[in-house]
């Protein structure tokens, strides 16, 4: 029967493909669907699913797989909407799979030109949807739409000129009638900048610059002409809280990213969170993580909209584990510093101020002949998400146990050239380690861990079902949530770098998760 | 920028220095300085601080096997190379690989001394005395308790060679970790750890048997970090026996 209705029925299932504003703000009101890169405008990448929990979790098996063509790294995070799954794959694909049985629907590929300039691989993120159009920013810095029902192209717009170091690898934002994107090419030397258009023509409404021209506020914090290719890039998914009608976007690393020397100052905004108004692109507030960095500490990661009780009072926060080995809560209203303390070893400050400035350890910062500094550039946790649990309150990180030895070089600019400054060689002498982590939310304190054999490059979903989801290396496995116990793992028998989500189809619910060249889907019988 | 950096940039740069086809490196005497201060940072720990070998294959050699030309260099500098303990360097700017390729090809102007000893009796030390092909194996003859040393002669120097015969423990080839692993119950095992994650943990024993346990069945895992099973052979063989084993673990290079 199921057969009968998916030949004779097709064109009337497809369009129902129909996801206008109100159901993503209102996302909580259909748990089966992941709307948008964090499911919800929260950035808490929590699931109130709980079909699968505590309980069951061990009968977790395999419901279908998707191979994908190509091999660079498959980062993907999903948009599942009334029985469809939307997946971005490498290099730049865009395909649409029966969320029951995994088979495709449609596929949209763009052809790349062959001189891009990426600092690591032609990776991509996920999509955003907004009424029947699928939005995607392609590898060549394009913002693309397509219809959701066929995957015919809409509109095609170039974001900024890839010959110059530009390109994209986020998932875009849907917020309202427009479609927020950021940039990446943070080892470029290019100007950085969060975008804003009209959903239905493509065109540019708005465009803020994260590094201030000469005569704005903030352009003093950079030195001589320097903020020009001073990078500050914004290539992971921002949240929005419709409330306050703000958009959050983090900001990448200064360029060059580890000389100093040329760009002395805050470098304002790089390693920031910008707190923007979506209707205009004004920014209402920002707040720094790492003034004048010069270790590659992007603050680019998902932030996360949460509540929490301080001193019997309800504070409304935003936060975030940072790259830089510090855990913030900031006040989401104004910015301001609440909370924050180390979540993983590191050496480069002593501690933060009462406004969250780290206070620098002298001399801890890259040199010619090499510096032994934690975290490593990879982070205390990277560009993957972290995820927030209402239920047990807890914000849950994969975090890495790691240090680098890091060096100045040279730094000079050449358009659409490398422009970094120096680099990081791997310290030896202690073995990396990882761990998931579950942190009070209000500050940062350490509730448990769960140890892991190695750091990973991937992130984490909490359900309603009390459970975390996460990877290491090639493992994907579930953890309880209230105290970390190990519930469930699968070898995917390749390497994971990738945010898991989860939706319902036909009553059951499935979790979802790329690793190596697949996605797989997982469920319960 | 994200942690595959590396990888990237030196796919991208080697893509640069392909599309050249005549590589010229700088040769001024500030070029070569800087090169040679950069070649004390990123290569002489493996190298030796002259570039007279190590860890790593001497460079004070007019011809290196593996960069014919400058563009080979450059690329095995960016890149390193697949498969070895070598690897890239993705942090140095353009300018900067050039200068220490520069330095580098500048080590090879510089008289190569052969290395000492009897190459034939070496063989026969090896084969015999030394007993060294109960371990190891040349040419898909022998052990497989230690390393391959079919083409030892092209990544380690002499006086490394010599060192880790007589202290094996000095020179554990990255990544080679002993370990004993002790289940809960069954007996424990000693092997070299082939594979590991946070789950479950993988040996080969000295016969070349494989296992594989689960983490949760383990009581304990010992991890012998800088040990080697191989027993030092200091006193063991003559000064001039050493010398001698020392020249043919030295010849034994690629077939050309």
């Amino acid at each position: 029967m199921r057969t009968l209705v998916w030949l004779f029925l097709p064109v009337a299932m497809l369009a129902q493909v129909n996801v206008p504003y109100e159901r993503i703000r209102d996302a909580n009101q259909e748990p089966g669907n992941w709307l948008t890169y964090s499911r919800d405008y929260s950035g808490q990448r929590y699931s109130p699913l709980d079909q699968i929990n505590t309980g069951n979790v061990s009968k977790l098996h395999i419901a279908w797989i998707r191979q994908v063509d190509e091999t660079d790294t498959f980062e993907t995070s999903p948009i599942a909407v009334d029985g469809i799954l939307f997946v971005t794959e490498p290099p730049n694909i865009v395909e649409a799979l029966d969320a029951a049985t995994g088979r495709p629907l449609w596929r949209y590929r763009k052809e790349l030109p062959n001189d891009l300039r990426l600092c690591c691989g032609k990776v991509n993120r996920g999509l955003a949807i907004l009424g029947n159009t699928l939005y995607y920013a392609s590898t060549d810095a394009h913002l693309i739409a397509l219809d959701a029902r066929t995957g015919v192209l809409r509109w095609d717009v170039t974001v900024a000129d890839y010959k110059n170091g530009y390109s994209s690898t986020g998932a875009p934002l849907a917020v309202k009638d427009k479609i927020i994107t950021g940039m990446a090419g943070g080892e470029f030397g290019v100007r950085g900048f969060i975008d804003g258009y009209d959903a239905k023509s493509g065109k540019r409404l708005w465009r803020f610059n994260t590094i201030p021209a000469k005569g704005e506020p903030g352009n003093e914090t950079w030195e001589g002409e320097s903020w020009k290719t001073g990078s500050a890039t914004t290539w992971v998914t921002g949240v929005y809280d419709a409330e306050s009608n703000t958009v959050y976007w983090g900001t990448g690393n200064p360029g060059p990213d580890w000389n100093g020397d040329v760009r002395r100052g805050d470098n304002l905004y790089s390693d920031c969170l910008i707190a923007l108004d979506p209707d205009t692109g004004a920014k209402k507030w920002h707040f720094q993580y790492t003034p004048h960095d010069v270790n590659d500490w992007d603050s680019t990661q998902t932030p996360i909209l949460a509540d929490a009780t301080v001193a019997g009072q309800v504070q409304k926060m935003v936060v975030l584990a940072n790259r830089n080995g510090f855990y913030y809560a900031l006040d989401r209203g104004t910015g301001k510093f609440i909370a924050g303390r180390p979540y993983v070893k590191q050496t480069w400050a002593t501690g933060l101020d009462e406004a969250g400035r780290p206070m620098r350890v002298p001399d801890a910062e890259p040199t010619v002949e090499g510096k032994l500094i934690w975290p490593s550039l990879g982070g205390g946790s990277n560009w993957y998400s972290s995820t927030h649990n209402p239920k047990t309150g807890f914000y849950y990180v994969n975090v890495k146990e790691e240090a680098g030895i890091y060096h100045k070089g040279d730094a000079e600019y050449r358009a659409g050239a490398f422009f970094n400054g120096g680099g990081q060689r791997n310290y030896k002498d202690e073995e990396p380690f990882g761990a998931v982590r579950a942190l009070e939310v209000a500050t940062g304190r350490l509730r448990w861990e769960y140890k892991l054999h190695r750091p990973s490059h991937a992130g984490l979903m909490t359900t309603a079902g009390g459970l975390v989801f996460g990877s290491n290396l090639s493992s994907f496995f579930a953890l309880d949530a209230q105290n970390g116990n190990l519930l469930w793992r699968f070898e995917t028998g390749g390497g994971i770098d990738a945010n898991p989500i989860s939706y319902m189809n036909q009553g059951k619910q499935y979790i979802v998760i790329p690793a190596g060249h697949a996605l797989l889907v997982f469920g319960l019988d | 920028m994200k942690v595959a950096l590396s990888l990237i940039v030196s796919s991208m740069v080697s893509l640069a220095a392909g599309t050249e086809p005549k590589t010229k490196l700088p040769n001024s005497r500030a070029d070569l300085l800087r090169g040679e201060k950069l070649f004390q940072v990123h290569c002489s720990l493996c190298h030796g601080p002259k570039g007279e070998g190590g860890r790593g294959p001497l460079l004070t050699r007019a011809k290196l096997s593996r960069a014919p030309d400058e563009g080979a260099l450059l690329k095995i500098l960016e890149d390193g190379i697949r498969g070895t303990e070598m690897p890239g360097s993705p942090s140095l700017s353009d300018r900067e690989l050039r200068q220490t390729a520069a330095y580098v090809r500048s080590l090879g102007k510089v008289a190569l001394r052969p290395v000492p000893g009897d190459v034939v009796r070496g063989a026969e030390i090896y084969r015999g005395k030394g007993g060294c092909a109960r371990c190891h194996s040349v040419r898909g003859e022998g052990g497989v308790a230690g390393p391959d040393l079919s083409v030892i002669g092209e990544s380690r120097s002499a006086a490394f060679l010599r060192e880790s015969i007589v202290n094996p423990g000095a020179a554990v080839p990255e990544g080679y970790l002993l370990v004993t692993v002790v289940p809960t119950s069954g007996p424990s095992v000693t092997g070299l750890r082939v594979n590991e994650d946070s789950f479950s943990i993988q040996l080969r024993d000295a016969v070349g048997r494989s296992y594989s346990f689960w983490k949760k069945d383990l009581a304990e895992i010992e991890r012998e970090r800088g040990k080697s099973p191989m027993p030092s052979y200091r006193g063991q063989l003559a000064d001039a026996e050493l010398t001698d084993l020392v020249a043919y673990l030295a010849s034994l290079k690629e077939a050309k």
